[in-house]
């Protein structure tokens, strides 16, 4: 109950602060959606002179994978490690480290509490690319609820993913170069540069035995209407899964983090 | 004269001072061996589907993936880095010093920085480039290296122009960044030709930011597609760009109130 209450406090906190930035908010949006566009004209282009297909998706297909990727894209922004390189280069951490509440909830909360003003900047955005490019995709109602449900802990699952990724920079003053190596494999084996349909059957293997697919192709697949019920289930199976491994993992890196970490000035 | 003297010092001195930090350069290998792996792999898997996008084939492709890459380099290491300075200059009224000196503050704003490190992306670049002319059916000849190199160095210059007009903004909105920020986006953008771009996206990659004049033009000359009247526009759009955004500068110039007004 305490826990709640810290989140829903943090979560208003966040939000106010990112009401401040609304413009900067907007732009940053923009950044990020110019992104999938570039892969949507890329591979609706491909799609349409094939014949109207690809491995598997049509063109439309294709236009509905990248106007869903933006939400996905826009709810998935977690803490980087590049902020962990500051909190532990220059000592910011002890802030954090005196109070009660444990710096993941700390960090959960104010980032969720960021989306509201992201989302509301995400529905104009996303109905100009829908009139844009007219997708032909309907989605019924289940798969949209069961679609946002996934943006969200596709959310909190790469937003451990992170998380504990920025721990290394308790052992490493470069957990940044880690970073760009581990954006590069998400890129790849998410969904996030294409479908993985689309790549060698061997990535494909690959990519199921990582967190990165669930982040990004299977909420998106939800949507578009690549999956049934069935395949939707086990697509929260797999969050959860992730989401509780990487979880515990989280709580036993923490623990030696914090043990190994003496602050600037002592 | 004076100008290219004052460049040279500069350069030297932004040389020296990133030179003492030689580990920054194994982190910029390996920020730009990634992005080159997979703008790669992105081609690769473009061509695994067809045998040409929107009429491009795969060497002409890796021509304008090797001419964003330098493109990309001559952003990052010198006009990205003099704007985000001059932005903090404003910001924190140290523009003053720019002002008081016996340069054009303009010339004297653009040249002061210089990230050595990013230069790695030339040599990158320029070996993806080297490639997909190797690769190339067609044959190219003098005239059309003339026009890629002229074609390059108007779009860049454009590019420059586009820069210090959004960055002369700082002057009146102090807070530029996330245009900034918006224009790394469109970077995006230039890695593959503008041709097959929408309408709309392609009019603002041509006449708003112009990347169709720095990465495609340039590439379409050494691809053996560039028409007369493609050269004609893009010579006389620098020679307006060059000429407005000296205006903007201007204009915007004036509303600088220093440090200490």
């Amino acid at each position: 109950m305490r826990l709640a209450n810290a989140y829903w406090v943090q979560a208003r906190l966040g939000l106010q602060a990112q009401m401040q930035y609304r413009v900067a908010s907007l732009f940053s949006i923009l950044g990020f959606i110019i992104e999938p566009v570039v892969y949507l004209v890329v591979w609706r282009t491909i799609a349409t002179a094939q014949g109207g297909a690809i491995a598997g998706y049509t063109a439309d297909e294709f236009v509905a994978y990248y106007i869903a990727w933006t939400l996905v894209r826009v709810t998935n922004i977690g803490l980087t490690p590049y902020v962990w390189d500051g909190r532990i280069q220059q000592g910011r951490i002890n802030d954090h480290l005196t109070t009660p509440l444990h710096l993941f909830h700390r960090d959960l909360a104010s980032f969720a509490g960021w989306k509201p003003v992201w989302i509301a900047w995400w529905i104009p955005l996303a109905s100009l690319l829908v009139l844009v490019f007219q997708p032909q995709i309907r989605p019924s109602l289940w798969q949209i609820l069961a679609f946002f449900g996934a943006v969200i802990t596709g959310f909190v699952l790469r937003f451990i993913v992170l998380w504990v990724l920025g721990l290394t920079a308790f052992w490493t003053t470069r957990a940044s170069a880690l970073f760009e190596i581990v954006t590069t494999a998400e890129l790849l084996l998410s969904g996030r540069l294409v479908p993985l349909e689309l790549m060698p059957p061997w990535v494909q293997t690959l990519a199921n035995w990582l967190p990165f697919k669930w982040t990004f192709q299977g909420p998106i697949e939800v949507v578009i209407g690549k999956t049934d019920a069935a395949g939707t289930a086990a697509m929260f199976g797999y969050q959860f899964l992730w989401i509780a491994a990487l979880g515990v993992l989280t709580a036993v890196v923490w623990k030696r983090a914090i043990r190994r970490y003496s602050a600037v000035g002592s | 004269m004076r100008a290219m003297r004052l460049l040279g010092t500069h350069w030297r001195i932004a040389a020296m001072n990133e030179l003492q930090y030689r580990a920054n350069f194994f982190v910029q290998l390996l920020h730009s061996g990634l992005s080159l792996v997979t703008g790669l792999i992105a081609i690769w898997l473009v061509f695994q589907y067809t045998p040409s996008l929107g009429g491009w084939s795969q060497p002409e492709l890796l021509i304008v993936m090797g001419i964003h890459i330098i493109v990309g380099a001559v952003l990052r290491s010198f006009i990205e880095p003099n704007m985000r300075r001059l932005m903090d200059d404003v910001e924190l009224g140290t523009f003053d010093y720019v002002m008081t000196k016996p340069v054009d503050p303009q010339i004297l704003a653009s040249i002061r920085e210089l990230r050595v490190w990013h230069l790695v992306d030339f040599v990158l670049g320029g070996l993806v480039l080297g490639y997909g002319m190797i690769q190339l059916s067609t044959t190219t000849s003098a005239l059309d290296v003339v026009a890629f190199g002229a074609t390059l160095l108007a779009g860049v210059l454009m590019v420059y122009c586009v820069w210090i007009m959004i960055t002369s903004t700082a002057f009146r909105v102090v807070r530029s960044q996330e245009v900034l920020n918006l224009f790394e986006g469109f970077y995006q953008t230039g890695r593959w030709p503008v041709t097959i771009y929408p309408v709309w996206l392609r009019g603002t990659l041509t006449f708003v930011i112009p990347l169709a004049f720095a990465i495609t033009v340039p590439a379409e000359a050494l691809s053996d597609r560039l028409s007369a009247a493609t050269v004609v526009l893009a010579m006389s759009f620098a020679v307006v760009i060059v000429v407005v955004s000296r205006a903007v500068w201007r204009m915007n110039l004036k509303h600088y109130s220093g440090a200490s007004a």
